[in-house]
């Protein structure tokens, strides 16, 4: 009886049965990998904005408190996006003619809101407040990154789970002394450990791990 | 069990007169002859049923598990049942492989091959329910641990998550095992058929096998220990998953002695469904020759003695119920008695304790009519057992104003039917592309090899 | 599926539940197979299935890769003051039902009305309300809601109205206004009373007619026959040891029920060494929320009611008066004897009550005991009215359809209201109403009258619009909108300021001018302050000395038992038929509310239909059984209605709620149940003898909540009676099986901080539903339709269980909130796959919907059965105004995921941020949850049980605490207080008491 396949096939059939399971392994390993790209979190994307608003100007350059436009972070779950009205209260004088500020001056004359596209963006179902973690002495930054040398504001942190479990569990890794939260430019002391040790006493910090602190 | 005198006195595995050649030409030739006339029909019946899951599983995603009867208080419906029946009958295969050639029962040789196929067939029924019976079933994958972006794990303590790896585990072994066993036949197949196609496609799944001694070695060691590894599987998975239920607190759930009797009653119904299926396939090929009324007597034999363990796992549920004294557990068995439902509760009686009997007389045993119909019986028992222990147990439980009933709707049945539709398609497909029956291991039960092998 | 098929297979399926060993009352449940009809594809084309097909396995693939899509972000150009984005604000104002204001605070988020609560403040409420308020937030933004001005179906602006409406006012100015009348309901609004009288000095000859279904005339007349004049009967009952109710559900319906249902169960809550409690007897024609908590409940068919009152006030020694027919011999003999000698005995400390909608004669009865056990001015307060212009409603009506008969009304305009499809029968209004040339309907939603109007305006909602209206004891509140009308409607008082030619046409404008005009000097401050209190302080009804006028009502009573006698001997041939308003959808204004469609009634726990209700004994005779339809018929009147049989139902006596059946209603209320009204006629407006029952055969599908009505002998509900507390405190703990040591593979939680926990009072629950509705309001759950209903697939996160107890002619109910428990050792915990429902370091069973892939197994392993699942997607994503209703503090589930009660997650969660950021220690009540906020006895108490001193802590330290299937060492957080009723020791036992409640 004749031969059907050479007797390459033999080669042939090892190398597809192994190389099989290598593929596999590959593929699971690229989606594992993939789910936490920047590309997959929108991390480093600048989105498209009416206005290129440049925190690196206001924050970093002028020295502008958070608080100046983000207005509720202390007291509310949301920290706020300005009215154009603020806006208004300086460039009503400053640049007050620069075309890019057209958008905002027209919306300040016609009542008509500036539509912002949404950077730091967490699923829906997180319901994250602001004010908590800014009494508990979590600064902008550990979120935001340095915000301050944004030219173009784009995320920061992957903003996954597992991302903010990492602190959860162990809050005082990230604490700073509550009057420095908004300082974007402070840097921990050499005694970070003990300093941070003894503000989660000062501060009450307790590692909130229930699902229900987020998801309700 | 059975020794070999006994197994020579007894009357003979295959019909006198057979020798190597004709075994091969005879089995191999309801793989390599035209397809019979009675095979278009059957086979559409089948895939027609097929097409009708595959209708009521899209409704199913496009609008999400209400078009079932499913509710409260009875979350559980229709496609649990189904799942554990399925898995029950997944297990006559593995069993007849793995258990019975480890007690070198020779008789399982011509039946071992299709039941193993039955054992897969049926798996992949049973996997499917799981997946549709999810409220978000493409979230499925959730119940797999991988290294997830949320940080979190599945919760190992969940019976779920058992049937998870228990499930996949097995059908796994049963693959590799039924495959192992097919690579000599392949090979036949493949040295026998005209068609060139068909010789390729033969030829690689045999993955030149040539026959000799070394392969036959390596063969018979990898039987040996897949044999070995499967083995507690046979017990594990179904003990397994009647802990979904075991693990509950509902009562007619939450009761010790669910593995064995589970496993009792997979080992039953697995038996059935073999005989279902092996005596028209044995009419339909001609195979008398090499499934005998002497198979068909041990397979009786067998169902009689897991259907009798079945039987006193419903006579300890009822002592149980009482013995406990738990008010709870009584109602429980006066609700399956005289409930709702307590009709489906008497046929269940009838299908698996009145018509198991039947099966103590010698007389039934050896008739092949009497002991199928007595097997498509103990079918529907199985499948009314799993309904009895789901839907009753939970429309009725501890909050009466919780109380409620179960009503499954068309797609409960078009889903139900649609599953026997896969089976028995992929089961029509195998008999017509392999060799339903091994043919290697019939020839070694020649008068011939046999001799030799005494000898040796 | 053809039709025949689901009939067979019905029958099979059927067959199995026909033939159900319970309860008597358990046979007549007839569920039926319902195939998937609902949800199943219809006319699915080859190409369209494909398409779908295609869609599903996607999703079912693809589902799960998720990359967050870019959202916006969108400020504010202009800041409104005191905003701050995220953080609710809330708003005193007042909500009226029958022209009776409660009061209530408002929640809103940037803007949007989210939540009611009662005000704290205003004497109705004291910070409860009712399920009507509760609800009336889903009314705000019902998408059938009118949004134009219709001129014959046709579009039309409100300024095309004026130019129509001015110049017919105009007509009528010479002829004083004589072709003009006005339709409204009952008001109290000083604002409209004013209004009213500018009208009058505009068109002296013009007329205002009153007409509600609820009328409160029996009431109006009895007061007009005692006092000679009208005048307003309110209740004291913190002041009542004793409390007749003759078909009086004072506790849950009528103006002031919240505050009554608050007072009265004050003084019934028994604790360890503390025994006062009042008690009740109720005395009535049809079962009602009342009767189910009373002491003694005699159930009576009208005339016999009647008639015991009648010998009740002879016992109490009432002029006029004496003992006819039944009540003077046997049961009801010893009855009459035992009351009377118990109210004597606590004359001025007694309360005789009957019902809104009683007639005369039981009110006049009620006014005269009173007065003889010299309750008025200690427990019964008469005071001047508190309606504007009170006036016999039935008589305000006929008269205005004589008058339209008579073509002399030739410009009507209907004020709120549906006369066309509640008015009298006999009167036949609609025909009337036909010949009045120029007519105007200002109503919510498009319904029946508005059908035939030449006019519809849209109604403004009570939520936005001012106005003012009055408290049952006076008390005035001045109503402010939360939001300005979502569709243009337009509010009573601005169409009125037409009509009497105003210069003022805006709402504020004129409210404004009314109390301006009353609040004179200083009137900024007063006025911000009234509007911040929700009330205007002291402007209750002071108490009013009137004296009796005996004759006339002696003269009445002659009267009641010359007629009396007549009626008492009963003709078998016939029944008689009461009429009940519906105690969900009340008179049909809230017939397109789904989540008081769906809300289950008491005693017959159904939804989204009413039906005839019947005895058991009366079904028994006539061989009916539940979901039989039977064709009704009163005189030349015929109703077709189903049949549901109702332990406790007086026997020949068929029940009918009216407000359903409604003709011309949104996608809701279509087609929900039947129409009554056309059995109603001015002379039985109550109720009337000589209806006729035919079975036709036929039979329909009714939803009902509860298929199971005894308890099994399980002491799920425990209760006991005065005297057995006072001997055995422990009564109730020793029900129980008693718990095992807890034993478990895994270490149980320790809870140093807070432990959350809920203690339920079964003694002050009456049963009114108000946290069930709160609880839909409060955590955005769906609303899922009849169909689902009968499948079981509600999904309220809080039911109110009802066990029959005793004989199926003279049961006692019981009732039992039940909602999580939220387990220490919860069972649906361990089960969970995916670990999508957890326990919280605070002891909460936590449910994570965003994890839940749906297997279901832990709603199969929870003892209580208080998960609900989302088998289809329920919530509705589409509909935009609906999505302004959402609670946005909690998470708006998808099909295929698990959901339950979470104690209110999300006020803890924000009270811990509060506390933490104020570095402070919780307060005991800091936190209430939405459905102890509402409830209006108290009865549901909240908090942290690791605070010795808290209210919940100290409560489960009571004898009465017990724990429900606590043998199951589920140790739950939610327990309960046993129930201690209060019967007259002299028939204690023959009213069937704890004893046979505790069964075997």
């Amino acid at each position: 009886m004749p031969q059907i396949f050479h007797h390459s096939t033999n080669t042939l059939a090892r190398v597809t049965i192994f190389g099989a399971a290598f593929l596999v392994a590959a593929a699971l390993g690229a989606a594992t990998l993939l789910d936490r790209s920047a590309y997959w979190t929108r991390q480093t994307e600048v989105l498209k904005q009416p206005v290129p608003f440049s925190h690196d100007h206001h924050v970093g350059g002028i020295g502008i408190d958070c608080r100046y436009c983000h207005t509720s972070v202390e007291n509310a779950a949301f920290a706020g996006i300005p009215p154009t009205a603020t806006c208004m209260n300086c460039h009503s004088q400053i640049w007050a003619d620069s075309p890019t500020l057209e958008p905002v001056r027209e919306s300040f004359r016609t009542g008509q809101p500036l539509r912002w596209a949404r950077v730091t963006d967490l699923p829906d179902f997180v319901y994250f407040d602001h004010s908590i973690h800014v009494a508990k002495g979590i600064g902008c930054v550990e979120c935001h990154g340095r915000i301050d040398r944004m030219p173009l504001t784009h995320m920061a942190s992957p903003l996954q789970m597992r991302w903010c479990l990492d602190c959860h569990r162990h809050p005082e890794k990230r604490l700073r002394p509550r009057a420095e939260v908004f300082n974007a430019k402070w840097e921990p002391p050499a005694n970070a450990e003990a300093m941070r040790a003894q503000l989660a006493e000062e501060y009450r910090v307790t590692s909130m791990t229930d699902c229900s602190t987020c998801h309700r | 069990m059975a020794t070999e005198t006994r197994t020579t006195a007894d009357s003979p595995l295959v019909a006198p007169g057979h020798t190597t050649a004709t075994v091969t030409d005879k089995i191999a030739a309801v793989v390599l002859q035209s397809t019979p006339r009675w095979f278009y029909p059957a086979f559409g019946a089948s895939f027609g049923l097929l097409m009708l899951f595959m209708y009521a599983v899209t409704i199913l995603f496009a609008k999400g598990v209400g078009i079932w009867g499913v509710n409260n208080p009875a979350g559980w419906g229709f496609a649990i049942v189904n799942f554990v029946w399925w898995i029950g009958i997944g297990h006559a295969g593995t069993l007849i492989s793995a258990i019975l050639l480890l007690l070198r029962q020779k008789w399982r040789q011509s039946i071992n091959r299709f039941a193993e196929a039955m054992t897969l067939f049926a798996v992949a029924c049973a996997g499917i329910y799981p997946i549709l019976h999810l409220g978000r079933p493409w979230l499925a994958y959730w119940l797999f641990p991988y290294p997830a972006t949320t940080g979190v794990w599945p919760q190992f303590r969940s019976p779920l998550i058992w049937d998870v790896f228990a499930i996949s585990t097995y059908a796994l072994v049963s693959l590799m095992f039924w495959y192992v066993g097919l690579i000599p036949d392949l090979a036949t197949l493949r040295d026998r058929t005209q068609n060139r196609i068909a010789r390729v496609v033969y030829g690689m799944m045999a993955m030149g096998w040539r026959g000799s001694a070394a392969h036959w070695h390596n063969h018979d060691t990898a039987c040996i220990l897949l044999a070995a590894l499967a083995t507690p599987l046979v017990v594990s998975v179904h003990s397994v998953v009647s802990l979904d239920f075991a693990a509950g607190l509902i009562p007619g759930w939450h009761a010790t002695i669910f593995p064995p009797y589970f496993v009792a009653g997979a080992i039953f119904a697995g038996f059935a469904m073999v005989i279902t299926l092996a005596i028209p396939l044995r009419a339909a090929f001609g195979l008398h020759d090499f499934i005998t009324e002497r198979h068909v007597r041990n397979m009786a034999k067998v169902m009689l003695a897991t259907g009798l363990i079945v039987n006193y796992g419903y006579a300890i549920e009822i002592f149980i119920a009482w013995y406990s004294g738990n008010e709870y557990e009584q109602y429980m068995l006066t609700n399956r008695v005289l409930g709702p439902y307590r009709y489906i509760w008497y046929s269940l009686i009838l299908c698996n304790v009145v018509a198991t009997q039947f099966l103590w007389s010698a007389k039934v045993r050896s008739s092949a009519v009497a002991v199928w119909v007595v097997s498509m019986f103990i079918n529907v028992g199985m499948w009314l057992e799993r309904f009895v222990i789901v839907v009753t147990s939970l429309t009725r439980d501890f909050m009466p104003s919780a109380w409620g009933m179960y009503y499954p709707t068309r797609f409960d049945y078009f889903t139900f039917f649609g599953t026997i539709g896969l089976f028995l398609s992929l089961m029509f497909l195998f008999v017509r592309l392999l060799p339903m029956i091994s043919i290697f291991e019939i020839r070694t039960l020649l008068p011939k090899a046999r001799a030799k092998e005494k000898s040796a | 599926m053809s039709e025949s098929d689901r009939t067979d297979a019905a029958r099979y399926w059927r067959g199995l539940e026909e033939r159900t060993p319970d309860a008597a009352l358990q046979v007549q449940l007839r569920p039926e197979f319902t195939p998937q009809a609902d949800v199943a594809p219809q006319g699915l084309d080859r190409r369209h299935f494909m398409q779908v097909m295609g869609a599903s396995f996607a999703l079912a693939g693809l589902g799960a890769c998720t990359r967050q899509p870019v959202e916006e972000l969108v400020p504010y150009a202009r800041p409104p003051e005191d905003l701050v984005p995220g953080r609710p604000l809330y708003f005193a104002t007042a909500l009226t039902l029958g022209g009776f204001a409660s009061g209530v605070l408002v929640e809103s988020h940037t803007g949007r009305p989210t939540k009611i609560e009662g005000n704290p403040e205003h004497p109705s409420s004291l910070g409860a309300t009712d399920r009507f308020a509760q609800a009336a937030l889903l009314d705000l933004y019902d998408p059938d809601r009118s949004r134009a001005v219709l001129h014959l179906q046709r579009i039309r602006s409100w300024e095309a109205f004026l130019q129509v409406l001015e110049p017919a006012l105009e007509a009528q100015v010479p002829l004083q206004g004589a072709g003009l009348r006005i339709l409204s309901g009952s008001s109290t609004s000083p604002t409209l009373a004013a209004q009213m009288q500018r009208i009058r000095a505009r068109f002296p000859q013009a007329r205002w007619h009153r007409y509600e279904t609820v009328s409160r005339d029996g009431l109006r007349s009895a007061t007009l026959a005692a006092f000679g004049r009208y005048v307003e009967v309110r209740y004291d009952f913190s002041q009542a040891d004793v409390v007749v109710a003759l078909d009086s559900d004072f506790l849950t319906t009528g103006p002031g029920c919240v505050r009554y249902a608050k007072d009265f169960m004050a003084r019934r809550r028994v604790r360890e060494g503390q025994y006062g409690m009042s008690r009740l007897y109720c005395i009535e024609s049809t079962p009602s929320a009342t009767g189910a908590v009373a002491d003694h409940r005699l159930s009576l068919p009208p005339a016999q009611q009647l008639a015991c009152a009648f010998a009740l006030a002879f016992e109490c020694g009432v002029h006029g008066t004496g003992v006819l027919g039944p009540a003077g011999a046997g049961d009801l003999e010893k009855w009459r004897q035992i009351i009377g000698l118990d109210l004597r005995e606590h004359a001025g400390r007694s309360i005789v009550i009957a019902g809104d909608e009683s007639p005369v004669e039981l009110q006049a009865l009620a006014l005269a005991m009173n007065q003889r056990l010299g309750n008025l001015g200690r427990s019964v307060i008469v005071s001047e009215p508190i309606e504007v212009e009170p006036t016999s409603h039935i008589g305000s009506l006929r008269d205005l359809v004589q008058d339209m008969r008579a073509g002399q009304v030739e410009l009507l305009l209907v004020l709120g209201g549906n006369p066309v499809y509640d008015a009298p029968a006999d009167l036949d209004f609609t025909a009337a109403m036909a010949k009045v040339p120029l007519r105007a309907h200002l109503a919510f939603a498009e319904d029946e009258t508005s059908e035939s109007c030449h006019w519809h305006l849209p109604l403004a909602h009570e939520l936005e619009t001012w106005s003012d209206a009055r408290a049952h004891d006076g008390t005035v509140s001045v109503m402010q909108p939360l939001i300005d009308p979502l569709f243009g409607g337009k509010s009573m008082h601005e169409l009125l300021a037409v009509v009497a030619g105003d210069k003022e046409r805006n709402g504020i404008d004129i409210v404004r001018r009314t109390w301006t005009e009353r609040l004179g000097a200083d009137f900024d401050t007063r006025w911000r302050r009234i509007l911040h209190d929700g009330v205007v302080a002291g402007s209750e009804e002071p108490l009013l000395p009137l004296e009796l006028q005996r004759d006339s009502l002696t003269q009445l009573f002659l009267g009641v038992a010359s007629d009396l006698a007549p009626r008492l001997e009963r003709r078998n041939d016939s029944l008689e038929v009461v009429f009940r308003v519906d105690p969900t959808v009340h008179d049909g204004r809230f017939a397109n509310n789904g989540w008081l469609q769906e809300l289950p009634k008491p005693w017959t726990r159904l939804t989204w239909d009413n039906a005839a209700l019947l005895a058991p004994a009366t079904a028994a005779r006539l061989g009916l059984a539940n979901e039989d339809m039977v064709e009704l018929e009163q005189g030349t009147r015929k109703v077709r209605a189903p049949v549901w049989v109702l332990p406790g139902q007086p026997e020949d006596v068929v029940t009918l709620h009216l407000g359903y059946g409604r003709r011309r209603v949104g996608r809701v209320g279509t087609g929900a149940g039947f129409d009554a009204h056309p059995l109603r006629t001015s002379a039985g407006l109550v109720h009337a003898s000589g209806l006729r029952l035919r079975p036709t055969g036929e039979q329909v599908k009714l939803a009902c909540t509860q298929l199971q009505h005894a308890m099994e002998g399980r002491h799920l509900v425990r209760e006991g009676s005065l005297s057995e507390f006072r001997d055995h405190p422990h009564f109730a703990q020793e029900m129980g099986h008693g718990v095992h040591a807890p034993t478990s593979l895994y270490p149980g939680f320790e809870y140093e901080g807070r432990a959350w926990g809920m203690v339920v009072d079964l003694g002050a629950c009456t049963g009114c539903n108000a946290c069930v509705v709160a609880c839909n309001a409060e955590n955005n759950i769906p609303v899922v339709g009849k169909a689902q209903v009968r499948k079981g697939r509600e999904m309220h996160w809080l039911r109110i269980d009802r066990y029959f107890e005793g004989s199926a002619e003279d049961p006692r109910v019981v009732q039992q909130p039940v909602m999580c428990m939220h387990c220490e050792n919860a069972p649906c915990e361990p089960v969970c796959p995916v670990g999508a429902t957890s326990h919280g370091k605070e002891g909460l069973n936590e449910m994570v919907y965003n994890r839940c892939v749906g297997t279901r197994y832990c709603a199969n392993n929870c003892p209580y059965k208080v998960r609900r699942f989302n088998f289809l997607q329920y919530a509705d994503q589409e509909t935009e105004v609906l999505k302004m209703l959402r609670n946005p503090d909690v998470t708006v589930r998808t099909r295929g995921v698990m959901e339950k009660c979470t104690y209110c997650v999300q006020r803890i969660n924000q009270t811990r941020i509060q506390i933490k950021k104020e570095d402070r220690p919780l307060r005991d009540g800091e936190i209430l949850t939405a459905c102890q906020q509402v409830c209006p006895s108290d009865a549901i108490i909240f908090g942290d049980i690791n605070d010795p001193n808290s209210k919940v802590a100290k409560l489960r330290q009571q004898p009465l605490h017990y724990g429900i299937l606590e043998e199951l060492n589920t140790r739950p957080r939610t327990t309960y207080l046993a129930r201690v009723t209060n019967p007259n020791p002299e028939r204690g036992a023959a009213a069937g008491h704890a004893g046979d409640v505790r069964g075997h």
